[in-house]
């Protein structure tokens, strides 16, 4: 019975948070970003006091139930393990091993340190919510666009227009591989033994783990009617009962209930402790830890070197792309990054980002992606403004409405309208104006606030004049400028945003009463 | 072959005749009414001083009502300028209200299918939903069909452009019988005015070779397109003056109350760029796709060769 609530929890909020990131259409109303908001980091980063407090007592209470049935990656692990079960033909079973406590509690002391010293990137990439995010974002949305594309063509040649297409757009090498190796590691260690990952590596397990010591609620041995016949430690996926010893170890059980529905003779109960277990349920010694412990070090092994040729392979092409001849007019380098509307600056904007690249999926103009080293080395992963497929819109505020950790602060449409994250530079040399001597005008033509205006030039023809002071960095600009082989007009980043000015324009009453011809 | 086979193709051989033959005819026939009828009533219609639906109605009645444009069975394109994601009030789209009032019409004259598109600037959903475009059009009938993919378009060649030789243009207007072209007045940055002419870079896919390869040239060259629009309307209800295409806000607009109509796209702009002169000073040799569009044939700019039926309400 408990098995199967947790099973119908599981499921719904899985699908739910899964669909929330794929959804691009919002079907799912932006109430739904709730189920971002409850996973524990984003609270944490937050300070989402009401969410951690419930949390916490939550844990305190009746154990890991957020890894079993909210964190949506403890869940995608649980998923793996299922059809490792259905798809080996062997029997699938666990076996207790030995706490990795000495290794748990360097990985959230290393996260914690780096994360104090300003380098975010190791929260961003260990925590479990986040990583799950880029999964999504990275390897299933590009699939469920590419379905989506699929069933519009049939739907289209039916004369039906209900299914629109969507671009699927790459967002950068080094996320893409970092998502496809955080699925394909954690997807092995799932498929292996369970959920390895949340009990050796994942520091809000560890941090859970620790409270859940002292929970209220949790899974022990009726003495008296244990045989120890093991089945219970056969289904234990965190493989944290020891059935010889009778002992549990509750700071690695995520409540999944497993051992109580396969228990044959009822010796599992999931009770209010009492005062005379305490004793049982020590964890195993720290010494306990084994150096030759060969899954787990071969997998993070393959994870480091795996991350260590990914970049140097980027950078290297990154290198190639710099190195191209240059053609006698001049190229447009942005040397800041742009962050995203509601960043406020970079420090704020690195601190609180943990990459889960919710607002790279839910952008509805395409111009956020993943940073490469833009940002330094600690920022990697977190999302930019770019103007290859579009332009952030002057109305939308989508982006820090959506994000969880409010690394992208909630901005009202009139405080985004005086927000400035970039300023416009012009290179008078590579327009069209300039060159070919022709009408253009598409930059000013996207400009909300007119900080590009066409003004008289030679003859008929107009030319782009900047005033870069209300400059919103929209990009509208930088998008649109069709001058090859570089643009003439592009947005330089700020590291901190800055609040503009913008000048209320006078209403002069103009009446038309004659037609003029 | 049995004799049953044999008489089964005969007839069907001559079915299919018919048809052709049908359709041969019934081109020849709508051809040739739209000259004689212009020639018979007005070439274009001005109306001044009412509400965008009441003006249209006013003006198509004056050319003898929308079934001399629209047949039986036709699949119609109307193509309102969506570009951006501005409301009603700020004049950077057509009016939902002459989009409905138009939709309205082709049906009543036996239209079978009414689509309706922009390439947008701005993201297009937001174009779709806050211009009232889409939800107006939807109210009246019609398809709102997106336009915002390559895979939307279709290649067609312009033998008589002259920097623009093809283009890729929306499948809406490319499959369509009949199309109306429905543009906002506004003033542009880099045209100068965006009218009639300027609303085709709505229908096709890649702007930017518009901009990169003399701008004002590639205007005219697009409305060389074989299939022309059966009307022009232009919604002058409220116009841009300043800061156009896109505006910054309502001290841009100026409402105007007034609506063109031609099937001459050249006399069309021209008269409604001589209205626009009237709240900023506008001089024709500024526009210059309009010399571009008459030295291509495709109309008049001498507005005192036409017959104009002017109104006021």
């Amino acid at each position: 019975m408990l098995k199967k609530i947790r099973i119908t929890v599981s499921i719904i909020l899985f699908s739910l948070i899964t669909f929330y990131f794929l959804d691009f259409a919002n079907i799912l109303p932006e109430s739904f970003n709730v189920l971002t908001e409850i996973q524990f980091i984003p609270a944490l980063l937050a300070l989402n006091i009401v969410i951690l407090v419930a949390l916490v007592v939550l844990t305190v209470i009746f154990g890991r139930v957020y890894c079993s049935s909210i964190c949506p990656m403890g869940i995608y692990q649980d998923i793996v393990a299922w059809f490792s079960k259905k798809i080996l033909k062997k029997k699938k079973r666990y076996t207790y091993s030995k706490a990795k406590t000495v290794l748990r509690w360097s990985v959230l002391g290393a996260t914690l340190v780096a994360f104090l010293f300003g380098f975010s990137f190791l929260v961003g990439l260990l925590d479990p919510y986040g990583a799950y995010g880029r999964l999504v974002t990275h390897i299933f949305r590009p699939a469920y666009l590419a379905g989506n594309n699929l069933l519009e063509v049939i739907f289209t040649s039916f004369n039906n227009y209900s299914l629109y297409k969507v671009g699927i757009y790459s967002l950068g090498v080094s996320s893409i591989i970092i998502a496809l190796i955080t699925l394909l590691v954690i997807g092995f260690l799932a498929w292996k033994n369970g959920r390895t990952y949340c009990n050796t590596i994942c520091p809000v397990g560890t941090t859970l783990g620790f409270l859940s010591r002292f929970s209220l609620f949790k899974i022990q041995f009726v003495d008296d009617k244990c045989n120890m016949c093991g089945l219970c430690t056969m289904k234990c996926k965190a493989s944290c009962i020891d059935s010889k010893n009778k002992i549990v170890d509750h700071n690695r059980c995520v409540t999944c209930f497993n051992c109580i529905e396969v228990c044959n003779r009822d010796a599992m109960k999931y009770t209010l402790i009492g005062t005379k277990k305490k004793k049982a349920v020590e964890p195993a010694p720290v010494f306990s830890y084994v150096k030759e412990d060969k899954p787990i070090d071969e997998s993070k092994r393959r994870f480091l070197s795996a991350t260590l040729i990914t970049s140097i392979a980027a950078g290297q092409l990154l290198a190639q792309t710099a190195a191209e001849p240059l053609l006698p007019k001049r190229e447009l380098k942005r040397k800041t990054p742009i962050a995203p509307p509601g960043a406020l600056n970079f420090d704020h904007f690195r601190e609180k980002c943990i990459s889960c690249h919710l607002c790279v999926s839910k952008c509805p103009s395409h111009v956020i992606k993943p940073a490469f080293l833009e940002y330094g080395l600690g920022g990697m992963m977190q999302p930019k403004l770019y103007f290859d497929h579009g332009f952030c819109n002057y109305d939308c505020t989508v982006c820090c409405d959506v994000c969880p950790t409010d690394a992208l602060v909630k901005l009202t449409q009139e405080e985004k309208h005086h927000t400035q994250m970039g300023r416009v530079n012009f290179i008078i040399e590579n327009c069209i104006v300039y060159y070919d001597e022709t009408s253009c005008g598409a930059c000013s033509e996207h400009c909300p606030t007119q900080a590009v205006r066409m003004v008289p030039y030679k003859g008929a023809l107009t030319i782009p004049e900047i005033e870069p002071e209300i400059c919103v960095g929209c990009g509208g600009c930088e998008y649109v400028c069709p001058a090859i082989p570089y643009k003439s007009i592009y947005v330089e980043g700020l590291t901190a945003h800055n609040i503009i000015e913008i000048e209320q324009e006078e209403v002069e009453e103009v009446v038309i009463d004659e037609f003029g011809f | 072959m049995d004799r049953r086979n044999f008489l089964k193709a005969v007839a069907l051989t001559g079915a299919a005749v018919t048809t052709i033959k049908d359709a041969d005819a019934m081109s020849v026939l709508t051809q040739s009414f739209q000259t004689t009828n212009a020639a018979a009533k007005y070439d274009m219609v001005a109306v001044l001083g009412g509400e965008p639906e009441a003006m249209f109605r006013k003006a198509i009645a004056e050319l003898g009502g929308m079934k001399n444009f629209i047949s039986k069975g036709d699949k119609v394109c109307v193509k309102p300028n969506i570009g951006w994601d501005k409301t009603p009030e700020l004049a950077a789209n057509t009016n939902p209200k002459l989009v409905t009032e138009i939709i309205k019409q082709c049906f009543d004259a036996g239209a079978r299918e009414v689509t309706v598109f922009d390439h947008t600037c701005d993201d297009w959903r937001k174009c779709y939903a806050n211009s009232g475009i889409e939800a107006a059009a939807k109210a009246a009938g019609a398809k709102v069909v997106p336009a915002h993919q390559e895979s939307y378009y279709k290649t067609v060649s312009l033998p008589k452009g002259r920097s623009l030789k093809e283009a890729k243009i929306h499948q809406a207007i490319v499959d369509s019988d009949k199309w109306i072209n429905v543009p906002i007045l506004k003033n542009h940055g880099g045209a100068q005015l965006t009218i009639s002419m300027k609303n085709y870079m709505g229908i096709v896919w890649d702007r930017g070779f518009f901009h990169a390869n003399d701008l004002q040239q590639c205007i005219a060259d697009v409305c060389t397109y074989a299939k022309r629009p059966v009307l022009n309307v232009v919604d002058a209800y409220r116009l841009m003056k300043t800061s156009g295409p896109r505006g910054r806000s309502d001290a841009d607009v100026v409402l105007s109350k007034g609506l063109f109509i031609s099937q001459d796209i050249v006399a069309v702009d021209t008269a409604a760029a001589n209205f626009f002169n009237q709240a900023r000073e506008m001089p024709l040799n500024k526009v210059g796709h309009l010399a571009k569009g008459q030295e291509l044939g495709l109309g008049t700019m001498n507005l005192d060769k036409l017959n104009i039926r002017r109104v006021r309400i």
